[in-house]
C-alpha cells in the first residue's frame, strides 16, 4: 500500500483541528512523493465522519471501530496502529504533536524500530525522503532532520501547518483493529472550566507576567480575552507567584503556543518565555520599559503602562 | 519501592547556543551544564515516595564524563545510587537510540516506577520515556502533574488540551514528570558531602550489549527564521496607544 499515512485524532467522535492540519500537510508530502494519503482513524461509531477527511486531501481511511478506541489510550492506539502500519508498510507516518501525538509517537517508533522527528514546524521532500524541520534548544536553533528506518515518523506542531481543502470524499475501509492488552486506563475525565480555551489550541492569547502585580489584576486580561475569544496565559513569574495555575504557563517549562496573535502584558521576554511563544504569528508587547527584551521580538511594541493601555484596548476592540 | 529516575544533562537554559563548524551540532565549548529541569521533578517525586513508603532511588544518566555532575546533583538531593552509561560521543544522539541503552540498564534493576522528565530542554523531543516504556513492555503515564500510589496501583493526573485525565496503571510503570508535580528541593551542603561517598557505577554501552544506531540524522542546524523588525505603536496617551494598536491589528496584521 505504501504512501503517506496520518493518525487521526478525535475526541467524543469528532475530529480535532490538528487532524485537518496533519492531513493537509500530508497531502503536500504525498503529492511530492507521487503517492496518496491514507488516514488511520480509531474510534467508536465514527464510520459516518470518516469520509469527510477526503476534503483535506485524504484518499482513503482505514477505520478501526471499538469501545477501546472511544477515548485515546497509549497502549490501545499503539497496538492497533502498529499492526496496521506493519501490514500496510507506509513510507511516511504523520501525526499531531498534540498531547496525544507526543504520547503515542515515541512508543510507536520504538515498537516499529524506526525514527521519529517530534514537533516539526515544516516538512519537505528531499531526494525522495522526508526532511523535517524542528526547533531545538527552545527555538534557539532549527534542525533539518532525516529519519532513518521505515516508516519515517514525524509529529507536527499544532497551529503551524495551514489547513487546505483540496479533495472530496475519502474511501472508507473498515479494518479489524485490535486494542490488545491495555494496562494504563483512563479512570476519570475532568472537563476544563466552562468556556476556557486551551492555550495550545487558542488562535489569540493574552498573557500576563510579573508586571500584573497580583492575581486580581488578571481580570483586565480576562476582559480583553473575552472580547477577542482568547485564552489567558502567564509567564513563569506570574505562575510561581501563585497568580495563575501551572497549566497557564507559557514557555520552556510551560506550554509551547503558536497563536495568530500573542499579546504579552508586563512580560520582560526572558529567553525561556520566548521559547514558548516565539513562533506566534503576530506578537504584541505591552511593557512600560522601552528596553525590555520582549520589544525586540514583538511585531507591535506598545511602550506604556498596561493598567492604562489594556482597558482602553478592550474598549477599542 | 524501588525507583529509577533517568536524568539528562543539558545546557543551562540561559546558555547561548552556537552552531558548530560542522553545521550539524552545537559548540559545547562555553556551555554551563545542568540537570534537565523536568528531571528534577522526577527526582523529587521519587525521593518523596521513598520517604513515605521506604525503598531506594537509583538515578541513571547517559553521555560523556561530565554527566557525572548531574548524577552527583541527584545524589546530593538524596538519591541512593547512580549509574552512568558513559559514551563520549553520545550527546546529540537520537533519543530512541538512547532509550535502547537506558532500557537495557534499567531492566535488571527490577524497578517499580521509572521516572523521566517529560522532555529534555535541549533536543525538546520528549520521546525517551515512552520508548523506554515500550522497550520494557510497561504502561506509561505521560506528562503528569500529580502521582498517587495505592494498592499496587498508581494514578497519574495528566492535563491534555481542554481536559484533565486521571490515568491508572498497575506497577511497574513509567511516568514522565511535568511542571506542577512538586517543588524540587535544592541539594544541601551536607547532601553534597554525602553524595561523594554514594555508589556511582560506570558502564559502557557495550557492557549493556547495545550498539548505538541513530534513527534520526541531523542534516543541518540553522538559526531561527528571521522575524521582520517590530513597529513601535505611536501615541501620546494610553487611549491613543490603544486605538492605534487596535487599528494596526485590524487593518495591517488582520488578526482581529
Ligand atoms: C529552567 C528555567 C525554566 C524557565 N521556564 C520558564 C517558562 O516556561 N516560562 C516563563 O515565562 N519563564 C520561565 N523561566 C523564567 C524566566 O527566566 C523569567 O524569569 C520569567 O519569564 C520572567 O517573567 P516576567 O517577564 O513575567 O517577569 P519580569 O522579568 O520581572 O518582567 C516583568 C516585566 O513587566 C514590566 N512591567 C512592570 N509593570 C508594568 C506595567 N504596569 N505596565 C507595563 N509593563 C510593566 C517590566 O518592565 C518587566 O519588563 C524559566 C527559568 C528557568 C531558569
Amino acid at each position: 500500500m505504501a504512501g503517506v499515512w496520518i493518525i487521526a485524532e478525535q475526541r467524543d467522535g469528532e475530529f480535532r483541528k490538528i487532524t485537518y492540519e496533519v492531513a493537509s500537510a500530508a497531502k503536500k508530502v504525498a503529492d511530492e512523493l507521487g503517492t496518496e494519503v491514507t488516514a488511520v482513524v480509531l474510534g467508536s461509531g465514527m464510520e459516518g465522519a470518516c469520509a469527510d477527511l477526503g476534503k483535506f486531501g485524504v484518499a482513503k481511511v482505514l477505520y478501526g471501530d471499538g469501545e477501546a478506541f472511544a477515548a485515546y489510550t497509549t497502549e490501545a492506539y499503539t497496538n492497533a496502529c502498529a499492526a496496521l502500519i506493519k501490514d500496510g508498510a507506509p513510507d511516511v507516518v504523520l501525526m499531531g504533536a498534540s498531547m496525544q501525538g507526543k504520547d503515542l509517537g515515541g512508543r510507536l517508533a520504538a515498537r516499529l524500530d524506526t525514527g521519529i522527528a517530534v514537533d516539526c514546524t515544516a516538512l519537505a521532500v528531499d531526494g525522495g525522503k522526508l526532511k523535517a524541520t524542528r526547533p531545538m534548544y527552545a527555538g534557539k536553533v532549527y534542525a533539518d532532520v532525516f529519519i532513518n528506518g521505515t516508516p519515517q515518523i514525524a509529529s507536527l506542531r499544532p497551529n503551524v501547518f495551514d489547513i487546505s481543502e483540496t479533495g472530496a470524499q475519502a474511501a472508507v475501509e473498515s479494518v479489524a483493529a485490535d486494542a490488545g492488552e491495555v494496562k494504563a486506563v483512563v479512570a476519570e475525565v475532568q472537563a476544563a472550566e466552562e468556556g476556557k480555551i486551551d492555550l495550545t489550541e487558542a488562535t489569540v492569547i493574552v498573557s500576563g507576567g510579573r508586571g500584573m502585580k497580583d492575581a486580581d489584576n488578571f481580570k483586565i486580561l480576562e476582559e480583553l480575552a473575552g472580547k477577542l475569544n482568547a485564552a489567558v496565559g502567564a509567564s513563569r513569574s506570574a505562575v510561581d507567584a501563585g497568580w495563575r495555575s501551572h497549566t497557564d504557563q507559557v514557555g520552556q517549562t510551560g506550554k509551547v503556543v503558536t497563536p495568530n496573535l500573542y499579546i504579552a502584558c508586563g512580560i520582560s521576554g526572558a529567553i525561556q518565555h520566548l521559547a514558548g511563544m516565539g513562533s506566534s504569528k503576530v506578537i504584541v508587547a505591552i511593557n512600560k520599559d522601552p528596553d525590555a527584551p520582549i520589544h525586540t521580538k514583538a511585531d507591535y511594541c506598545v511602550v506604556g503602562d498596561l493598567f492604562d493601555v489594556v482597558p482602553e484596548l478592550t474598549k477599542d476592540i | 519501592m524501588n525507583i529509577v529516575v533517568c536524568i539528562k544533562q543539558v545546557p543551562d537554559t540561559e546558555a547561548v547556543i552556537k552552531i558548530a563548524g560542522d553545521g550539524k551540532s552545537i559548540d559545547t565549548g562555553d556551555i554551563k551544564w545542568v540537570m534537565n529541569p523536568y528531571d528534577e521533578f522526577g527526582v523529587e517525586e521519587a525521593l518523596r515516595i521513598v520517604k513515605d513508603q521506604g525503598g531506594e532511588v537509583t538515578v541513571i544518566g547517559a553521555g560523556p564524563a561530565r554527566v557525572v555532575e548531574a548524577l552527583r546533583t541527584a545524589l546530593a538531593m538524596g538519591a541512593d545510587k547512580a549509574i552512568h552509561i558513559k559514551d563520549d560521543d553520545l550527546y546529540g544522539a537520537d533519543p530512541i537510540a538512547v532509550a535502547k541503552m537506558l532500557a537495557k540498564a534499567i531492566e535488571p534493576l527490577g524497578a517499580d516506577i521509572i521516572f523521566f522528565g517529560q522532555r529534555a530542554v535541549d533536543d525538546d523531543s520528549g520521546v525517551v520515556s515512552s520508548a523506554v516504556a515500550e522497550l520494557l513492555g510497561l504502561p506509561q503515564l505521560s506528562v503528569v502533574t500529580k502521582v498517587e500510589l495505592a494498592d499496587g496501583k498508581v494514578k497519574g493526573t495528566r492535563p491534555v488540551e481542554g481536559q484533565t485525565l486521571v490515568l491508572e496503571a498497575p506497577l511497574p510503570v513509567v511516568i514522565s514528570a511535568q511542571k506542577g508535580l512538586n517543588e524540587p528541593r535544592y541539594a544541601s551542603l551536607p547532601g553534597i558531602m554525602k553524595a561523594k561517598k554514594k555508589p556511582l557505577e560506570t558502564k559502557a554501552p557495550a557492557d549493556l550489549g547495545v550498539e548505538r544506531a541513530d534513527a534520526i540524522e541531523i542534516a543541518v542546524l540553522n538559526p531561527p527564521p528571521d522575524r521582520a523588525p517590530g513597529k513601535t505603536v505611536e501615541g501620546e496617551t494610553p487611549a491613543e496607544l490603544a486605538a492605534n494598536l487596535a487599528k494596526l491589528l485590524k487593518e495591517e496584521a488582520k488578526v482581529i
